[in-house]
């Protein structure tokens, strides 16, 4: 790219800022953008923040979309980074169109960012975090060895997303560290071992074992995994703690992307498409974006287009508050002309699940022709339900915790003996089972001890076991 | 608000987890090299150089749901109704993609390897070589191979021996300051590796390999025998410079055929296996006399012979071996046999009976495509360091 290019894309951003801040109200954090060439782009997607700490996975991920780049099979025009200010990266070979919609198109978003509720909690510095992480980690690489420290982030890194979306509303009595602190224990000693066990037990009565165990189900059911384990593990070094520490801190910064995917694609979407509406561009750039715009919020045949769907049902909503039928304005005292108030709100207080809850409607649902699908007779994916209600309902239950099992500890001291018990609320989907048995080997590996993960198959429950040699299931 | 192009040219990162994520498939490889070796699309792969093979380990296992038992929302064309089939199961790119969030992708039971057929070859290669080779008296084989064998105190940069380097400047510090650290680098500090053109000579050697195609061998059996001379043709021509392949296929005639009509042929007829071995002493009596050769006949037959041809069969056998260094006979089984089949025609059981010489005879079966890389190490391992 040449400067004066640049210097265009510069008078670009001014103009598209303008529009977006003054014409239209989006409120963001003031951004730099940066032109990288693919290699750099690439990564950046693949890491999802850059500077991250080095694993193989993203090195998996990178060689994907590297490749589905060089192939022409897919491209990246934009990331877009969460942080105060922003930081969005632009593609070098992207048009001055491409550009342009690029740019008010990471605007929405960072304005999303900003003013949506979920993610005010997260950390707007989180590239200095995440850098510092780096640095913390390939400093146990090279004490530990990089294999050593790349096993352990594997064990991690399986159960990652198993954390608490609303861990800052954790309380103090849930930390059971600092119970430990106030009861005095009867310390050990020398010649312990020469008493029987009862005897032992009798002196322990009411200080280790009973309060131990009291402690250790303080708090239960536990729905942060990684939180428990790095607490509670008989067996992580503090460098391992410290390392889960550093990814909850990472995933607890991505946990409100995930949750409000639809609603920030389709809310960068109606805004990209409006900006470049005001932007006077000549003829042949109009219809460059007339045919992106239409190319990003397009549906995808049998799947679900986040984009497409975010954008529709925000244009919905602005209608509807707009011009209410007599019903609702009888029913529910809509007066009209709110819609871009009402979009607002939205942005603001809704996340994915709530969004489609109160928000799709059934007029949406036959418009956009969703439906429920499922495997027939183990050979056919076919259409099987097609009731609104219904569509919808299924829809937010694959979103319920961003579409992963949820699984809980019930017990840190299974049996008396500090194995680890997991129980997963089944909601009418079963588990991969070879994927659920890898895991377990996983979990063990961070908890050191037996495992448990109580589910349900065919109608009936289920416990898996793990003890590190051999899996078992009754 | 500013735009910023800065110069990346330097930034690696990607590039380096890459690497990490290739040396883990390569780990992968090496534990699974017995299913990779008769994969199909590296035995059919018609001189493509990379192939894909699936590997297990590389998968980021998490708890999932079963995609397959789970319920998911899309958007159809406007009309669609209820009953309407979307997609079929197991037909690549029929079925449906991806769906929304995370987590939701459809089940990819492997992760699909790019591999290099020269880097699988090089790790199946590395302790495979011919056994009881001996020195031969004409034509002896040179093969050149070059060896960093010296430390020198000048040569180029790229050669630079860094960790000797480094010792030479902590002991020079040392000796004039007293202190054993690492200082500034002086010219003398610095060392070098160098390298030696070692020629070793080989003697000549000789492999016949001997295929049945009788209408027995079926499908599972012709790609066994198949991909066991895949790797061997492809094991001689690299590692010996100048080995000779002899190809016989037989049913109940024997013909010398070239390479390409070996591994192509189609299958009739029935089995006389001294056919073969007939054919095999006359080519090594005419071309490839003992004395100047190193001789390996090979061959793969499923073990159903000609009932009266078996003792002219274990005969030529003993024959053979008299004139070889190693005879290594491959019976191939039923798909998935496990158990040992003793049928009367079974040849493997009668040359382990009725064989004169048996430290120079190797059989081996095999019931399993898994099973071609034990064998490979069992024909050409560690044996006979005699010349």
């Amino acid at each position: 790219m040449v400067d004066r290019e640049v210097q265009e894309l510069e008078q670009a951003v001014e103009q598209i800022w303008e529009i977006a801040t003054t014409r239209f109200g989006l409120d963001p954090f003031p951004v730099r953008f940066e032109i990288v060439p693919a290699s750099v782009m690439y990564e950046v997607g693949s890491y999802a923040l850059p500077g991250r700490y080095s694993h193989w996975t993203f090195g998996k991920a990178y060689h994907r979309m590297k490749m589905m780049y060089d192939f022409g099979l897919s491209k990246i025009y934009e990331v877009v980074i969460n942080s105060n200010p922003s930081y969005a990266f632009l593609l070098e070979t992207n048009s001055p169109t491409q550009n342009k919609l690029v740019i008010a198109h990471v605007l929405g978003h960072i304005d999303f960012f900003k003013n949506n509720v979920y993610f005010s909690k997260t950390n707007r510095r989180m590239i200095d975090e995440a850098a510092l992480h780096a640095r913390r980690m390939s400093e146990y690489e090279f004490k530990y060895g990089r294999k050593v420290v790349e096993e352990f982030l594997d064990a991690v890194l399986s159960i990652e997303e198993h954390v608490d979306p609303n861990f800052f509303i954790r309380k103090p009595h849930e930390n059971p560290d600092k119970e430990e602190d106030k009861k005095p224990r009867r310390r050990e000693g020398r010649y312990d071992d020469l008493l029987s066990k009862e005897e032992r037990d009798e002196q322990n009565e009411g200080t280790d074992d009973q309060a131990g165990k009291q402690r250790r189900r303080a708090g239960l059911p536990e729905k942060d995994l990684v939180y428990f384990l790095m607490k509670n593990s008989p067996s992580l070094e503090p460098w391992q703690r410290d390392i889960m520490a550093m990814l909850h801190e990472e995933m607890e910064y991505f946990i409100p992307q995930l949750q409000t995917k639809i609603m920030n694609e389709g809310w960068a979407s109606i805004w990209h498409s409006r900006i470049m509406r005001e932007m006077d561009l000549p003829t042949n750039e109009h219809l460059e974006f007339a045919e992106l715009h239409a190319g990003v919020v397009s549906p995808h045949k049998g799947q679900l287009n986040p984009y497409y769907l975010g954008y529709k049902i925000f244009e919905d909503i602005e209608k509807r508050w707009d011009k209410p039928t007599d019903e609702e304005r009888e029913k529910f005292g809509r007066r009209g002309g709110e819609g871009r108030e009402k979009m607002f709100e939205v942005r603001e207080l809704d996340n994915d699940i709530s969004f489609l809850r109160n928000y799709l409607t059934e007029e949406l649902c036959e418009e956009l022709d969703l439906f429920v699908y499922q495997l027939v007779d183990e050979e056919d994916w076919t259409v099987t339900e097609k009731k609104w209600e219904r569509v919808r309902d299924q829809l937010v239950a694959n979103m319920t915790n961003f579409g992963f099992p949820y699984i809980e500890v019930v017990d840190g001291d299974y049996d008396g003996n500090r194995e680890l018990y997991l129980m997963h609320r089944y909601e009418g989907v079963e588990l991969d089972m070879k994927y659920a048995r890898r895991t377990l080997e996983h979990l063990y590996k961070l908890w050191g001890r037996e495992v448990h993960l109580e589910t349900q198959v065919d109608e009936g429950a289920l416990v898996m076991h793990y003890d590190g040699r051999e899996h078992d299931e009754d | 608000m500013s735009v910023q192009r800065n110069d990346w040219s330097l930034q690696r990162k990607g590039q380096i987890d890459q690497d990490r994520h290739k040396e883990r498939v390569r780990d992968a490889i090496k534990k699974n090299l017995g299913s990779i070796v008769s994969n199909e699309s590296i035995i059919l792969s018609d001189g493509k150089r990379v192939v894909k093979v699936p590997i297990r380990s590389l998968d980021e296992y998490k708890f999932r749901f079963d995609y397959r038992k789970k319920k998911h929302v899309g958007t159809g064309d406007g009309d669609s109704k209820v009953g309407d089939v979307i997609g079929h199961e197991g037909l690549p790119g029929q079925g449906p993609g991806a769906g929304q969030g995370a987590g939701d992708q459809p089940g990819q039971e492997y992760y699909e390897a790019e591999v290099d057929i020269d880097e699988i070859a090089k790790l199946i290669f590395e302790d495979l070589h011919l056994p009881y080779l001996e020195e031969k008296a004409k034509q002896a084989v040179p093969s050149k191979t070059t060896k960093f064998t010296e430390i020198r105190r000048a040569g180029i940069l790229s050669n630079l021996d860094k960790r000797r380097s480094l010792i030479e400047n902590i002991k020079r510090q040392a000796r004039e300051t007293g202190n054993a650290h690492i200082g500034p680098f002086k010219r003398e500090d610095l060392r070098y590796k160098s390298w030696e053109e070692q020629v070793t000579y080989e003697s000549n050697a000789v492999v016949i390999a001997m295929m049945d195609v009788s209408g027995s061998m079926g499908e599972f059996k012709k790609y066994i025998a198949r991909s066991f001379y895949f790797w061997m043709v492809r094991f001689l021509k690299t590692k010996y410079d100048n080995v000779k392949i002899v190809f016989i296929s037989h049913h109940t005639e024997a013909k010398e055929v070239n390479e390409g009509q070996f591994f192509t042929q189609g299958e009739s007829g029935g089995t006389v296996v001294s056919s073969a071995y007939r054919l095999a002493l006359d080519v090594i009596g005419e071309r490839f006399p003992a004395h100047d050769w190193n001789i390996y006949p090979f061959h793969f037959s499923d073990g159903d012979n000609y009932y009266s041809d078996n003792d002219e069969a274990v005969k030529l056998a003993d024959e053979l071996i008299a004139t070889c260094n190693l005879f290594g006979y491959g019976e191939i089984g039923e798909e998935g046999a496990s158990s040992y089949r003793r049928s009367s025609g079974a040849l493997l059981s009668i040359f382990k009976d009725r064989l004169k010489s048996q430290d120079r005879f190797v059989g081996v079966r095999i019931d399993d495509k898994e099973e071609v890389y034990p064998a490979l190490k069992e024909f050409f391992g560690k044996r006979g360091e005699t010349a």
